[in-house]
């Protein structure tokens, strides 16, 4: 029952600073809303009994990408004060299609009945993960790999002072 | 078991349409990015909960939402290295004032 509330108040934590998030003014509140949501959903991984994943997500969102968010904002930091609001002129026409996509989600999520299987977490489910990397998913495992390779030269590339 | 899985869901689905509420109406480009942030999130915390929930004997849940995470990790560093180089040659990074394919 404890945890069950601290799974709403979580919840209400984790959507409130999702909510500050897109509507901040101040990028960098924006940014330190979103590490906050982040947190949020690491919580919910370790209930989710997610071990790995939620150490991955401290590590690689709050980690890497927020810092990475942060390091955008104060690059691109001149235009903040000249901006004329946070939201462009459709916010309002978008906040009622969003709010529809929640609504029909869940609705859907209500009526659609899920077979539940009450089975614990094998204990080396993290052993697992590890041996799914190198048999069933090697290639896309290696094929991530690239991608990220990838990603990683594309970036330096794309940002790169050019001198002509 | 801490909550049911419909729980789950519906915190996914409202961290979702924040995000997409974020992707569509922010103005600077850098908020919108994370916007697709808390969109990638919120399809995280659906399949780690049907992992959970329904197949917790299986490590293909928690493999695939490793397999988002990275394409997560790789979208926002080619994502804001496109930001910082718009910003160097066009001085803005508001999505209304990047409009170099419709003229």
């Amino acid at each position: 029952m404890a945890l069950q509330i601290l799974f709403l108040i979580v919840a209400i934590l984790t959507l409130g600073s999702a909510i500050g998030t897109v509507i901040a003014r101040n990028l960098f509140h924006a940014a330190l809303f979103l590490i906050g949501t982040f947190a949020g959903v690491a919580f919910f991984y370790v209930l989710l009994q997610a071990e790995f994943l939620a150490v991955s997500q401290v590590v690689v969102y709050i980690g890497a990408i927020a810092t990475l968010i942060i390091f955008a904002i104060m690059l691109t930091r001149s235009v903040m004060g000249r901006e004329a609001g946070a939201l462009n002129q459709w916010a309002g026409i978008v906040a009622v299609a969003s709010a529809l996509i929640i609504a029909a989600l869940i609705w859907l999520f209500t009526i659609v009945k899920f077979d539940v299987n009450p089975q614990p977490v094998p204990d080396d489910a993290i052993a697992q993960i590890g041996k799914g990397f190198v048999s069933t998913y090697v290639i896309p495992f290696e094929v991530v790999s690239i991608l990220l390779l990838v990603a990683l030269i594309g970036a330096i590339m794309l940002a790169r002072e050019r001198h002509q | 078991m801490v909550a049911p899985l419909s729980w789950y869901l519906f915190l996914g689905a409202a961290l979702f349409g924040i995000g997409f509420f974020g992707v569509l109406a922010r103005r600077n480009a850098v908020a919108v990015l994370m916007g697709v942030e808390l969109m990638l999130n919120a399809v995280n915390i659906n399949i780690l909960a049907f992992w959970r929930f329904v197949r917790p004997d299986d490590p293909t849940g928690q493999i695939f939402s490793i397999f988002v995470l990275a394409v997560a990790a790789a979208e926002a560093a080619v994502g804001l290295a496109l930001i910082i180089s718009i910003y160097r040659t066009r001085r803005t990074v508001n999505i209304d004032e990047i409009d170099l394919l419709k003229h």
